[in-house]
């Protein structure tokens, strides 16, 4: 049953069955609402048909083979596929009831309220403390220079990297191990308060203890923040998120509590994929 | 078992044959080394022989004459620094915002394309045209005369293309990782720019800059063409002031008949050299000294 024509059938079973089943059965606030969402990349499709509700102060994880549409569709919720030339998006994303699609939206304002952090870390080639100071100041959110430093440290605090760095604010950022630029990146994101945090694969390029310094992380901050993580490790998936959602050829497949996804999915794909049988 | 050692004496035949090539080649590259640097060096040293014992503060900061051994080079040393200055005053901010334009915000369209040709072709175009252009564009129809604004505005369009060139090439250079970085905190993109992307880039820009003045700096063709080329016999006070430059003055005393203005010309290609060399390690020092600073 998990050969690739088997799926391939189960694929056009979904679409026909449009995305109704695609909500978790809970009744939650809403923080993110897509609605009929699709995608192109000039001629390229990329996203089909994605209808998701994501709920605030949880995390939730986006899983599915490479290419599937985990990074695009996550691209979408602040709008940095903007940035590529010859794309095309159509359907909505609502976050808090607002279209950021719609008309006179400030996407700048939208870039800083849903905070983002990247597969590669990419830390700007300045000392720490700029790195952070950074949006702050480019958002115009630090008056004074001890506002500043206070919330640098706040930040830095929050990403559980200030007692490693609190010595060398002024040394440049490259300077520090892979795991802590990443820390920093996420340090940075939370420094112009975003209530929003989109992770694509933290995580992947870090070894075994700096990704479980990010995943502890991650647990923390979602009692502040709404967060939505990409990941291809399954485990990590199981470990940190509280709701999955399962992404196969640009389509959401299913979408569910964690612990229901990876023990009892409705879809045959998506338990194929969970127990590894393809990806 | 035979097969296999066949295989090796193959192997062993076809890796010393590459071994070979290799040297080879080494060797070939050598040689073609030697014979350029071997060739600059003559030239310099013998330079070096004819001019070096007219280098004295008098001759640096002395002024034409008719008797050669009294005459100094200040005019046109002042001359061409002034000119150098002018023109990058005006070709590096016009140079650095049009590639900032061209690789930040245009829109990678037909016209865009059309406009980058261009500009790689006109970093092309022989100096004598750009020379013909300032001598009707700007000593005539804007009336600058053969003044220092002329010259440097002549300069300026010589050089235009190539700092053009190389700022987009160092922009380009900038990881896509951190403009992401910065899009991503709520930056626009001209803070993106400003403060993420061109401070990146400036080594980068810092060197194209400065080796395009280089090359400004030797030109002679389109100054001529300008008529920079009349006597001139003091250092420019001013703008509108008539000038001459380094090369036009060296140029000037090697056409003389008489032997001793050999040597004031000698004396004045290794001022001219050392000018070319303090903006050449300029350059190296620039781009370092930024560089140390990133990382
Ligand atoms: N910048 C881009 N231009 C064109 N196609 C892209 C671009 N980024 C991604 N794609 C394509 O879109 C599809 C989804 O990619 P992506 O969202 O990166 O997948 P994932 O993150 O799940 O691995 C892939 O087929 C990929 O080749
Ligand atoms: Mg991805």
């Amino acid at each position: 049953m998990s050969d690739p024509a088997t799926r391939l059938t189960a694929l056009g079973a979904l679409a026909s069955r449009s995305s109704q089943h695609q909500h978790p059965p809970v009744d939650r606030p809403v923080k993110i609402h897509a609605e009929s969402l699709n995608f192109s990349y000039g001629s390229t499709r990329a996203l089909t048909d994605i209808s998701i509700r994501i709920h605030p102060n949880v995390v939730t994880a986006f899983i599915g083979p490479s290419g599937c549409g985990k990074s695009t569709f996550l691209r979408t919720l602040n709008r940095m596929n903007d940035i590529i030339p010859g794309t095309r998006v159509e359907g909505k994303v609502l976050i808090d009831g607002t279209d950021i699609y719609g008309p006179g939206i400030d996407v700048v304002a939208l870039r800083r309220r849903v905070g983002m952090v990247f597969q590669k870390s990419n830390p700007f080639p300045k000392s720490i403390f700029d790195n952070i100071a950074y949006g702050l100041r480019i958002n115009g959110m630090a008056g004074t220079r001890s506002e500043l430093a206070e919330r640098v440290e706040e930040s830095l605090r929050q990403a559980a990297l200030w007692d490693e760095v609190k010595d060398r604010l002024q040394t440049s950022a490259l300077a520090m191990s892979g795991g802590q630029q990443q820390r920093l990146c996420i340090a940075r994101a939370l420094a112009v308060r975003p209530d929003i945090l989109l992770m694509d694969e933290p995580a992947s390029a870090l070894d075994p203890i700096a990704t479980q310094r990010i995943e502890e992380l991650v647990y923390d901050l979602k009692k502040t923040y709404t967060i939505v993580i990409v990941t291809h490790n399954m485990q990590q998936a199981a470990r940190v998120s509280d709701f999955t959602a399962f992404f196969w050829l640009g389509r959401l497949v299913e979408y569910d509590r964690t612990d229901k996804m990876f023990t009892a999915p409705a879809e045959k794909v998506t338990e194929d994929y969970v127990t590894g049988r393809f990806g | 078992m035979t097969g296999t050692s066949l295989a090796d004496g193959g192997v062993q035949r076809a890796i010393a044959r590459r071994r070979f090539l290799d040297l080879a080649f080494q060797a070939l590259a050598l040689l073609i080394l030697i014979l350029a640097l071997g060739s600059l060096i003559a030239l310099i040293t013998d330079v070096w022989r004819d001019g070096f014992s007219r280098l004295s503060w008098d001759f640096l900061t002395g002024f034409p004459s008719r008797r050669a051994a009294n005459a100094g080079i200040w005019h046109a040393l002042s001359g061409s620094m002034l000119v150098i200055l002018v023109t990058g005053t005006l070709a590096v901010p016009i140079g650095v915002a049009s590639a900032i334009y061209l690789e930040e915000y245009s829109r990678r369209n037909l016209m865009a394309r059309i406009i980058e040709i261009n500009i790689t072709n006109l970093a092309a175009v022989p100096s004598i045209i750009y020379g013909l252009l300032g001598l009707g564009l700007f000593v005539r129809a804007m009336g600058m005369g053969r003044s220092v604004l002329a010259g440097a505005s002549t300069l300026a369009l010589l050089v235009l293309p190539v700092i053009i060139l190389s700022t987009r090439e160092a922009l380009r250079a900038v990881p896509p990782s951190i403009r992401e970085g910065s899009y991503a905190l709520g930056a626009t993109k001209w803070q993106t720019v400003w403060y993420q992307v061109l401070p990146i880039a400036l080594p980068g820009i810092l060197t194209g800059m400065i080796l395009a003045l280089s090359r400004a700096i030797g030109e002679t063709a389109p100054l001529i063409s300008i008529g920079a080329l009349t006597f001139v016999a003091f250092a420019p006070d001013g703008l509108w002031s008539p000038f001459t430059v380094l090369p036009i003055q060296i140029f000037n005393w090697v056409s003389r008949p008489q032997v001793e203005f050999q040597a004031n010309a000698a004396a004045g290609i290794l001022v001219l050299l050392a000018l070319l060399l303090t903006m050449n390690a300029a350059a190296i020092w620039l781009r370092d000294h930024y560089q140390k600073k990133l990382s």
